[in-house]
């Protein structure tokens, strides 16, 4: 028993209460108020992930209804690394100061910290409950937070948002119908329970049907090719620190939701061998790794680039996925992590480009590198990492993919993974080279621009350096963390 | 060979790495910058000469840093292969260094800061390739050294450069791509990836499986060794300022693709696999016609650097031929011939340098009597080709000897054709220069003129080099001994 599960969550809640309430005083407190809860929740993340690492699984029954009559909240090792990362990128993103992130608009400032505090609990609810419906709870909470602040972006990203609102909502009707499903044929919303008596039922079609409609609800989540159609529109527009979260965790929650259910409540064999779950999610994701790769190549606005990046990145993890060996497996969960830190440096740095210059536009940023070359050494060591260059950790995903690939025998998968690094190759470089060598059309925003704040940089160069100090842990990470989730795989 | 713990081969790559922090200090005097960049060139080749006893003693210096991957670890270890490819790099580098000094302020060239500090980085990844103990140490250095040359080919920003920079990570990339995937197969067939003379594939894998793997480290590291038909941007890639090209583009970059292919052959798939296989057959053709093509094409250009860089094409390629012939001969020629082209070829990039800094000339037409004006210069340059030549008393000379004898030993006449003829062809085409220099009639050239100290001085250093390595090969400093001694733990199996 452990409460910590319980106080991420209590933390964030409750200063997201707070930091609304002392917002209408002051501003500033609304922002020192929302620090202040996410950083709590940290501590109490790095601690229970600790705990999960030298005592094993932590459950907390909420109320202390034992399951399956009341909620558990469990923290082991899957959702102990996921509620780190989604705490930690939502501590840097919220650091970053409001008039860069969230295109200060001083009379929305203080909801958008309740929102962004409300987006980070749900994120991390869905996390940490082990409870089915519970976890829909979450997932509407943070759904709902993240169309209301997409909104910020102003009126293209009002429209965008509503798009995201009715797709969004399909996918949780999708899911809350899958889960109808499964509580109708077993009686029960506790995992561990419904992991305990769906065996029998493998073969109901009505369980067949719940399984279909899950993935598909969280395939809609994840932005998994073709059904990504949302994303591109909801991450360019919306303002720099939400895009950041939502590429870096929001998405990369949805893949968490298909491996929970592939591991623990179903058994991995049923994804696997039974129903082709697995093996449809590697195809739709080897197919959008390089959909997603060619269209970055065709953007010229910054962040539209990285948002149809983000659709072929989150199709890295669904490839993890598919290949449904641990090598595999474990390649997929590190690249949520690597992925995490890559996104939002680069969305952070979008910003920063932005409140200082005016511009958005890759081809106007020529000659910017030398204006500001902390800001673009950061996004260069970002863009490595996403190209795959070691020892940045972008490298050693791609190494544990391509040697699941390999051991599944699969050479299409494997060519997909070397191919995408390549065009990955095409369209960072092809900034980095406007940046630092394409001379500069004497723009005055460029001629102008000047190293950003102190308090613009600490956040994006501290996932600069994270970048490759990940790569060369990774070691670690494997194998306290990934190598315990992955063994439940046949 | 046994191997003791150091900590210098560690110290050997961090120490142009920590360079790099006090080069990039903003605002500081050029001659201070500069005096960085002397200090971390001199500290470099003195702690890769000091560990030059121990390997001459069979004890391999070795350090294992933490494990970066489950199984494998960042780990370097010095062996008679490493320390042929770090010794030359590294002392090259002293020379460049200067001479860099030299050029970039005859030009003068702009960003002097980052052209200093991205040839550092270069530098320690270098040594990275050279003392990686196993293959994703080396995969790792081997990037590292592709990202970092990359500001240095686009380094005049110029159209040309730009396109130069594109096409060159294209190459690279591609190049880098198929060697993340021959790592990953290498350990999925053996479960490991340190090198071990002799190879690490098992006895049983599948000849298919073998074949497969080969052909990945051909596409890999071929990149890097300008192979034909993947060879396009090293000519390309000579708009860099003339020390990259002469550093990067003879010695350090394309040097690392020849040393990869030695580590691939001899330490991973090994003689007798590879052997069995068949497959090496098919390299030692690509590279001779390389040889061939290359040469000819060499004798058509009219851009100095164009001619010189389709040189380096043809004379990795004689590397890989001899490295693909398993017969110890040919592997004692090809690994001098990575330390003895360095050398020459060096020589022969400085002089182009040289010329360009002092006239303004890039073309080979337009240099009718310039021997009279830059004696000094044209005399290294006349070394450096009678030895890419094969003529004694040069040190190339001494490689090609070797490399003869090589393919005469398994048999191969036709590579003993490719070598000899290849000879012919460098005379053809450097000999054209030289006679111009010196015997034809200008009124251009008349009075004597070098170019500055800085870049002389490491010029007609390495040309006397060149020519002593050739009279002494054993003496200066034991290359022969180690070439040996590498070709014998190879190809003899197991190590002296």
């Amino acid at each position: 028993m452990s409460s910590l599960s319980v106080l991420i969550i209590a933390s964030l809640l409750l200063f997201c209460f707070i930091s609304a309430l002392v917002g209408i005083w002051r501003l500033r407190w609304a922002y020192a108020a929302a620090v202040t809860g996410v950083a709590l929740a940290l501590v109490a993340a790095g601690a229970g992930l600790y705990r999960v690492i030298t005592d094993g699984e932590q459950r907390h029954f909420l109320g202390g209804w034992p399951p399956p009559f009341g909620i558990e909240y469990v923290l082991d090792h899957l959702s102990a690394f996921m509620v780190v990362i989604i705490v930690f990128i939502g501590l840097i993103t919220i650091i970053y100061p409001p008039q860069a992130g969230l295109y200060h608009t001083p009379r929305r400032v203080v909801p958008a910290y309740g929102l962004l505090l409300l987006l980070i609990a749900g994120l991390a609810g869905v996390v940490v409950t082990g409870d089915l419906f519970n976890l829909f709870v979450f997932l509407e909470i943070y759904s709902l937070a993240s169309y209301a602040l997409i909104t910020l972006g102003g009126d293209r990203a009002v429209v965008a948002s509503f798009r995201y609102l009715v797709l969004g909502t399909i996918a949780g009707s999708f899911y809350l119908l899958g889960v109808g499903f499964i509580y109708f044929s077993t009686g029960t919303l506790n995992m561990a329970d419904a992991a305990r008596l769906l065996p029998p039922l493998y073969g109901s079609p009505t369980i067949m049907a719940a399984v279909a409609l899950i993935v598909i609800g969280m395939g809609i989540k994840m932005a998994l090719f073709p059904l990504h159609v949302w994303l591109p529109d909801a991450h360019s527009y919306a303002p720099p620190v939400v895009a950041a979260i939502l590429a870096a965790i929001q998405i990369e929650v949805a893949a968490y939701v298909i491996v929970r259910f592939m591991l623990t409540v179903f058994q991995p064999g049923y994804f696997i061998d039974v129903l082709p779950v697995t093996t449809i999610i590697g195809w739709m994701a080897a197919a959008g790794i390089i959909f997603g790769s060619v269209m970055a190549i065709a953007q010229k606005d910054f962040k539209r680039m990285l948002a149809y990046s983000t659709v072929a990145q989150v199709a890295y993890i669904g490839l993890g996925i598919g290949l449904a060996n641990p090598l595999g497996l474990i390649g997929a969960l590190l690249h949520i992590l690597n992925h995490a830190f890559m996104k939002s440096c680069l969305f952070l740095v979008a910003g920063g480009i932005r409140y200082q210059t005016g511009l958005h536009a890759i081809p106007q940023f020529a000659g910017l590198g030398r204006k500001m070359p902390l800001m673009m050494s950061a996004f260069t060591v970002a863009a490595l990492s996403m190209v795959g260059i070691p020892p940045t950790a972008g490298f050693f995903s791609k190494w544990y993919l391509v040697l699941g690939g390999i051991e599944a025998g699969n050479w299409v998968f494997v060519a997909v993974i070397l191919a995408s690094s390549l065009l990955t190759a095409v369209y960072f470089f092809r900034m980095i080279e406007k940046l630092f060598a394409a001379p500069s059309g004497g723009d005055p925003a460029v001629e102008q621009a000047r190293e950003p704040s102190a308090r613009i940089l600490a956040p994006i160069m501290t996932l600069a350096v994270g970048i490759i100090v990940l790569g060369l842990i990774n070691v670690l990470i494997v194998s306290y963390v990934l190598q315990p989730v992955v063994a439940l795989l046949p | 060979m046994e191997t003791v713990y150091s900590l210098k081969p560690l110290l050997a790559v961090l120490v142009s790495l920590v360079a790099v922090i006090f080069i990039v200090i903003p605002n500081q005097r050029p001659n201070v910058r500069e005096s960085w960049t002397i200090l971390a060139a001199l500290a470099k080749f003195a702690l890769v000469a000091s560990m030059l006893p121990l390997v001459l003693a069979g004890k391999s210096p070795a350090i294992t840093l933490f494990a970066i991957s489950p199984g494998i670890s960042l780990a370097l270890r010095v062996d008679y292969l490493g320390i042929i490819f770090g010794l030359s790099a590294s002392f090259l580098w002293i020379v460049t260094s200067f001479f860099s000094i030299g050029y970039v302020r005859g030009i003068p060239e702009h960003k002097q800061t980052r052209y200093f500090a991205s040839f550092a980085i270069c530098l320690s990844a270098t040594m990275g390739i050279a003392f990686a103990a196993n293959l994703l140490t080396l995969v790792i250095f081997y990037e590292i050294l592709t990202i970092a040359t990359y500001p240095l080919v686009l380094h005049r920003e110029t159209p040309e450069a730009i396109f130069g920079g594109r096409k060159y990570l294209v190459y690279l990339l591609t190049g880098g791509v198929f060697l993340l995937f021959a790592l990953a197969f290498t350990y999925q067939l053996s479960g490991t990836v340190d090198f071990q003379a002799g190879g690490i594939l098992p006895a049983q894998t599948a000849k298919s499986s073998v074949i497969m793997l080969f052909t990945l480290f051909l596409l890999s590291f071929g990149v890097k060794s300008a192979i034909m038909p993947m060879h396009s941007w090293l000519p390309t890639a000579m708009v860099a300022p003339t020390p990259v090209s002469a550093l990067l583009h003879a010695v350090a970059v394309v040097k690392a693709g020849v040393f990869g292919f030695a580590r691939a052959i001899g330490f991973i798939i090994g003689p007798a696999v590879l052997n069995e296989s068949g497959a090496a057959g098919f390299l030692a053709a690509l590279t001779a016609a390389t040889i061939l093509v290359a040469s000819l094409i060499a004798l058509r250009q009219d851009n100095l650097k164009a001619r010189l860089a389709y040189s380096t094409v043809g004379h990795l390629s004689y590397i890989v031929l001899g490295l693909s012939l398993f017969s110890p001969s040919a592997w004692i020629g090809a690994l001098l011939h990575i330390v003895n082209h360095a050398m020459m070829k060096i020589t022969l990039f400085f002089c182009a340098g040289a010329i360009h800094v002092r006239t303004h000339c890039d073309n080979v037409s337009q240099l009718n009597g310039i021997g009279r004006q830059m004696p000094l210069t044209m005399a290294a340059f006349t070394i450096a080709s009678i030895g890419l030549a094969g003529i004694p008393p040069v040190n190339g000379f001494i490689s090609k000897w070797y490399l003869v004898q090589g393919s005469y030993d398994v048999g191969q006449m036709v590579f003993v054709v490719t070598f000899l003829l290849s000879g012919l062809l460098n005379a053809g085409y450097f000999f054209s220069i030289v006679v111009r220099a010196f015997f034809a009639p200008s009124d251009k050239f008349t009075r004597f003129g070098e170019a500055s100290p800085l870049m002389v001085v490491p010029l007609v250093i390495t040309a006397v080099l060149s020519l002593l390595m050739g009279l002494f090969p054993d003496r200066i400093p034991y290359f022969f001994q180690l070439a040996s001694s590498a070709a014998q733990s190879v190809i003899g199996g197991g190590g002296p």
